[in-house]
């Protein structure tokens, strides 16, 4: 065996390192030293993320015999995944750092190291093998992570949720990939492909991808796969409940990309496009419609979560890579808004442990930073301009259109008038911090260093993003070089 | 030039309003001030240095072979790629024109800032006026050196909001708050305007670059392939549209109305935004595009046409206005109207296009002494706290270096040799009259006016009769040195700067050109200018009843110019009582019940489905999965019904 072909995974051995350091260190340095730990983590992460920046990873290669692939578009989107852990990892110090959670933090953070790790699978994955693996190893110890506030009755309720569900997906998810062995003898995504473009659909190939869609769709939390995701976003601690909302859905919506169009890009539209049409108007309309009657923040992010990942989506139904770059462009810009939100809203838990919107009235009064922090995210979110999120969904929306049918136009049309209806649901919390004259419940305080470290980064991106143009540039052109739509 | 000096040009008055902006509260007023003035001494060291380099090094980037000057891209980045052709980008363009900007655009707000900290000192919201400053000064620079019509038209609308900031200062007070809402609603008016122009322009060449545009003028001409709207062609139609932008924030008639209302805001202002930097920016605006302009002699036309009727307009009301601040504001008006005569009745075959050069050289002498005697103005306003001349009287005694500045800023704008003014009218008039001798007999009359009216203001405030002042419980006195030294600097500038030879620096081809004066057109316009201060020294040197004896035996004339021939009066009418009946109160009728029913039903609709299915999300870990199973197979029956 060539051992070499590791050097290509630079990215997870960097990982690997990192998270070797951070458990050696929570394990065998003596109690005194132990205070350190989130700082350390924060550090080493913070370094490894600057090193995925460097221009030495961008180079094309594979190892294990092409059941592992990375290329500067990989790299990329993992750089995006990891500074959002960069700043939920910051976000989530005071957190960890209390009195309940203190003795096991170190857990949490290697359960995160490690579900990154198999996100980086699921994105790089080319063999159906590696990817279940990175897909369960995205997936299972999140459950002990939503699980981690132990002390609280909806912590284990969300935990039993999400492990059941989770299970649930993956069984049919292999299913599907059972069918899709016996349509076309092999779990490499080139010759599944090369396979499916001389056989003809049938409804066993149909059947395959249904499940397929379900099994990744579950991740993603696309209607009607979604149910489990508002109990568990508000049962989970809210640092895991950001890292869910974000980093997981950023990876599952990449690693689906990949599936669709280098595994069932022969079939686009005669099955897929359908299918897939029919999810994302499902899944922006249900999580809006379920958005509008939340009075929980945590559960209110949750559907707005639901209703975004259909946006993303767009990105994969463009089916070209104008939409591939917007969809990275996308969930960069959701990464800070997302975060801001929750960055806030773990700042005030924290502190008061009140979630509710109506405690939110009169934020202003009393925290005016966090109230224009969170008025900044729900903008972006919303995509007023000049926020980076307006950006992101006028190119995502540019980027569906150039796929040129007239369905898809028609589908752009739908997704405007959910903005609409999101606008709604993002500006009553606006409208509750500012204009509400009550007396707003949480008193005035002072968030941590971290806390506000984080808010600072979040914020710094939303509102450069949009106007620093070089940024989606870029991913266009890195889009444009990539081969993932070369075979078409 | 290196990018850095030019990036630093921008972004240190941008980073000036944000960190003003931001952590203003927390300063004193003094370190606010001192940062505010120290930055943009900073940025005028640079653009000093740029414009030095520019015109005086001789660099090959700057000037080719044969002595001609060329344009410098120094960066251009691209911001926003719609497709391949509607692309935006940010730059940096260094010209003669654009370095000139630079230099007059930093002197005057250098000036300004130095000023306001005597002027300004102690109004609540120093630190915001000074960050507002810093917010102008950013964005006028944007504009002057933008690389393509779009980037200027955002600095355009940057300019017009900080303008607008900057007039409703006083935001407590009801009338500053009107103009201020006048000056932004008028100018976004014809801006509109501007961008239809530039999307019409742009839409036939396919680019927004001023130099594709302005190197080959007749590509733009032939990529319109000769299309006609209502009688014109469309390159006329872009060009008097992009044209009527310009008439907004130049103040042309008939969209000069917020101009004089724009006095309400703080006088350091005025003389910066209103009468040196900001108002010329619609001359700017043509001279850049002035290769394109000459395609289409029609658009020129009617820029000399506006041009020469708003000098006249302007100069008569200003012969009759009370307050001193709105005599100057005509003052600029009727001055800015010279320019674009000047460039009206530019032509290559005239004098290698002497209007082009005239009106950039009258635009740099009129920034230096309007600015000065708007600075004067606020020495005096700051003295008797008042803005009439009324109030005023005998000044000459009180405040012998206010009298002195002023007095040669009016002799600079009457146009007596060897003042700036002199120089630059002259070629202005040169031109005129090398067009067409209506031009030139027209203009010289207003130049006349302009002599009067200068002189008028000038003996009311510093001779005629003295007021009581003990009585009024102080007497008046020259300003802190932060405000006379600038009025110094500035005299000493209107004095000098009719010497510099404009016509090596900047000309339309640019190409250095030698400046004759012509002295039958200049012993002209100086007798003139010398007749009209003979009669101004007449009627207003002493206390006398001549003027209201003339008042009102020509009574007409007197109170329809008092009263700006009611143009404001006609706005109001027709945007009271024709535009308001009937166009807006049908169309809110119609917002009303049409639209916002449309939307209430939406919004109920919306309201009850969620409502309705709010079920679904049960919290019992067997639906969902049953729902998750089912769904999936919905998904797969239907695809399979439908596609096999």
């Amino acid at each position: 065996m060539d051992y070499s072909q590791f050097l290509a995974m630079k990215q997870e051995i960097g990982l690997l390192v990192v998270f070797l350091l951070v458990f050696l260190f929570d394990t065998f340095m003596p109690k005194k030293a132990q205070g350190s730990l989130s700082g350390i983590t924060c550090l080493l992460f913070a370094l490894f993320t600057a090193a995925g920046f460097c221009p030495c990873q961008l180079a094309d290669a594979d190892a294990f015999a092409g059941m592992y692939v990375t290329s500067p578009v990989m790299v990329t989107i993992k750089n995006i995944l990891n500074v959002g852990v960069l700043i939920v990892l910051i976000q989530s110090c005071r957190w960890a750092n209390s009195d309940i959670q203190i003795m096991r933090r170190g857990e949490f953070y290697e359960l995160l190291l490690v579900t990154l790790f198999g996100m980086y699978l699921m994105i790089s994955a080319r063999h159906f093998l590696l990817f279940v693996i990175g897909l369960e190893a995205a997936s299972l110890p999140l459950a002990a992570m939503v699980a981690f506030d132990k002390n609280r009755y909806e912590s284990h309720e969300a935990a039993v949720k999400y492990i059941l569900t989770a299970v649930f997906s993956s069984a049919v998810f292999l299913m599907g990939l059972s069918f899709v062995y016996g349509l076309t003898g092999s779990l490499y995504f080139a010759k599944i492909y090369e396979a499916l473009s001389v056989s003809p659909e049938s409804p066993m190939l149909i059947v395959a991808l249904a499940f397929v869609i379900a099994g990744v769709g579950f991740k993603l939390s696309l209607v009607p796969f979604h149910l489990w995701t508002a109990d568990v976003y508000q049962g989970a601690p809210t640092s895991v409940t950001s890292y869910l909302s974000v980093i997981s859905k950023g990876a599952a919506a990449f690693a689906f990309l990949v599936i669709l169009v280098q595994v069932f890009g022969t079939v686009y539209s005669q099955v897929w496009e359908w299918m897939l049409y029919a999810i994302i108007i499902l899944t922006i309309t249900i999580g809006n419609l379920f958005a509008i009657r939340q009075r929980n923040m945590k559960r209110f992010l949750a559907f707005s979560s639901i209703s975004q990942a259909g946006y993303i989506m767009l990105g994969v139904i463009a089916y070209n890579y104008v939409g591939m770059a917007s969809m990275m462009y996308y969930i960069l810009v959701y990464v800070f808004s997302n975060l801001a939100a929750f960055g806030v809203i773990s700042a005030i838990e924290n502190k008061t442990g009140l979630v509710g919107m109506d405690d939110y009235k009169g934020l202003y009064k009393t925290n005016p930073r966090l109230s224009v922090a969170m008025m900044l995210a729900m903008f972006s979110l919303a995509g007023i301009p000049p926020f980076a999120g307006f950006f992101s969904k006028f190119f995502i929306f540019t980027g569906a259109i150039q796929q040129g049918s007239i369905a898809i136009y028609v589908l752009v049309l739908i997704a405007l008038i959910n903005t609409i209806v999101s606008l709604y649901y993002y500006l009553l919390v606006v409208k509750a911090m500012f204009i509400s004259e009550d007396e707003c419940k949480v008193a005035p305080f002072r968030s941590s260093c971290s806390e506000r470290l984080g808010l600072w980064i979040s914020v710094a991106g939303i509102v450069f993003l949009g106007i620093v143009s070089c940024v989606y540039n870029y991913l266009l052109e890195l889009s444009a070089s990539s081969d993932i739509f070369a075979g078409l | 030039m290196d990018q850095i000096t030019s990036i630093l040009i921008l972004a240190l008055p941008l980073c000036m309003f944000l960190l003003l902006g931001i952590f203003g509260n927390k300063m004193s007023h003094k370190m606010a001030g001192i940062l505010g003035t120290l930055g943009m001494g900073v940025t005028l060291i640079l653009a000093y240095s740029t414009a030095f380099t520019y015109f005086f090094s001789g660099n090959e980037l700057f000037v080719d072979a044969a002595g001609n000057r060329l344009q410098h891209l120094v960066f251009d980045q691209t911001w926003l790629a719609f497709t391949q052709h509607l692309v935006i980008k940010l730059g940096f363009l260094l010209d003669p024109i654009s370095a000139m900007m630079l230099v007059v655009i930093t002197t005057i707000s250098f000036m300004v800032h130095l000023y306001s900290l005597g002027y300004m000192h102690g109004e609540t919201g120093f630190q915001r006026y000074y960050a507002f400053l810093s917010l102008f000064s950013f964005s006028m620079l944007g504009l002057v050196v933008a690389t393509n019509i779009f980037q200027m038209y955002i600095f355009w609308e940057l300019v017009g909001a900080s303008s607008y900031l900057l007039i409703g200062f006083y935001y407590t007070k009801p009338s500053a708050v009107s103009a201020s809402k006048k000056a932004f609603i008028v100018t976004r008016f014809a801006d509109l305007g501007f961008l239809i122009g530039i999307l019409i322009l742009s839409f036939y060449t396919e680019t927004f670059d001023f130099m594709t545009m302005t190197n080959a003028p007749e590509n733009v001409l032939a990529s319109t392939g000769g299309a006609v709207f209502m009688g014109g062609s469309v390159l006329t139609w872009a060009l008097v549209l992009i044209f009527m932008g310009g008439m907004g924030k130049s103040a042309m008639m008939p969209l000069h109305i917020w101009l004089p209302d724009a006095m309400e805001g703080p006088t350091p202002v005025s003389a910066l935004i209103h009468a040196a930097t900001m108002v010329v920016a619609g001359v700017f605006l043509v001279a850049r595009m002035f290769p394109v302009y000459l395609m289409e002699v029609t658009a020129l036309e009617i820029v000399t046409v506006v041009g020469a009727l708003t000098a006249l307009y302007a100069a008569i009301v200003a012969c009759t206005q009370v307050d001193i601040k709105r005599v100057l504001a005509f003052s600029t008006i009727s001055q800015i109207a010279f320019m674009m005569v000047a460039l009206g009745v530019a032509r290559p075959d005239i004098h290698e296009g002497v209007g082009y050069m005239a009106s950039m050289f009258h635009l740099f002498t009129h920034a230096m002494f309007k600015a000065l005697l708007f600075l004067g103005a606020g020495a005096l306003i700051h003295a008797v706290h008042s803005n009439d001349y009324t109030a005023m009287g005998g000044l000459r005694k009180y405040m012998p270096v206010t009298h002195i500045t002023f007095l040669i800023g009016c002799l600079a704008i009457a146009g007596i040799w060897p003042f700036a003014g002199f120089f630059s009218k002259d070629e202005i008039l040169v031109a005129a009259f090398e067009n067409n001798a209506l031009w030139g007999v027209w203009m010289t009359a207003v130049a006349g006016l302009t002599s009067f009216y200068m002189f008028r203001l000038y003996y009311r405030i510093f001779w005629w009769n003295e007021p009581d002042y003990e009585h009024h419980g102080h007497v008046p006195h020259d300003a802190p040195w932060t405000m006379t030294l600038p009025l110094i600097i500035l005299a000493a500038v209107s004095v000098v700067a009719g010497f510099i030879p404009f016509g090596e620096l900047v000309t339309w081809s640019r190409e250095a050109y030698e400046i004759h004066i012509n002295w039958t057109v200049a012993g002209t316009s100086i007798a003139v200018a010398v007749a009209a201060i003979a009669l101004a020294t007449v009627m207003y040197r002493k206390e006398n009843e001549l003027p209201d004896k003339l008042a009102s035996r020509f009574k007409g004339l007197w109170t329809a110019a008092h009263h700006r021939f009611y143009f404001d009066e006609l706005y109001m009418f027709i945007t009271h009582k024709i535009i308001f009946n009937l166009i807006s109160r049908p169309i809110a009728w119609f917002d009303r019940h049409i639209i916002d029913g449309t939307m209430d039903m939406f919004a109920t609709v919306t309201n009850k489905v969620s409502y309705a299915i709010r079920g679904l999300q049960s919290g019992n870990v067997q639906t969902y999965v049953w729902v998750y199973l089912l769904g999936t197979l919905l998904i797969a029956a239907v695809a399979v019904i439908c596609l096999v």
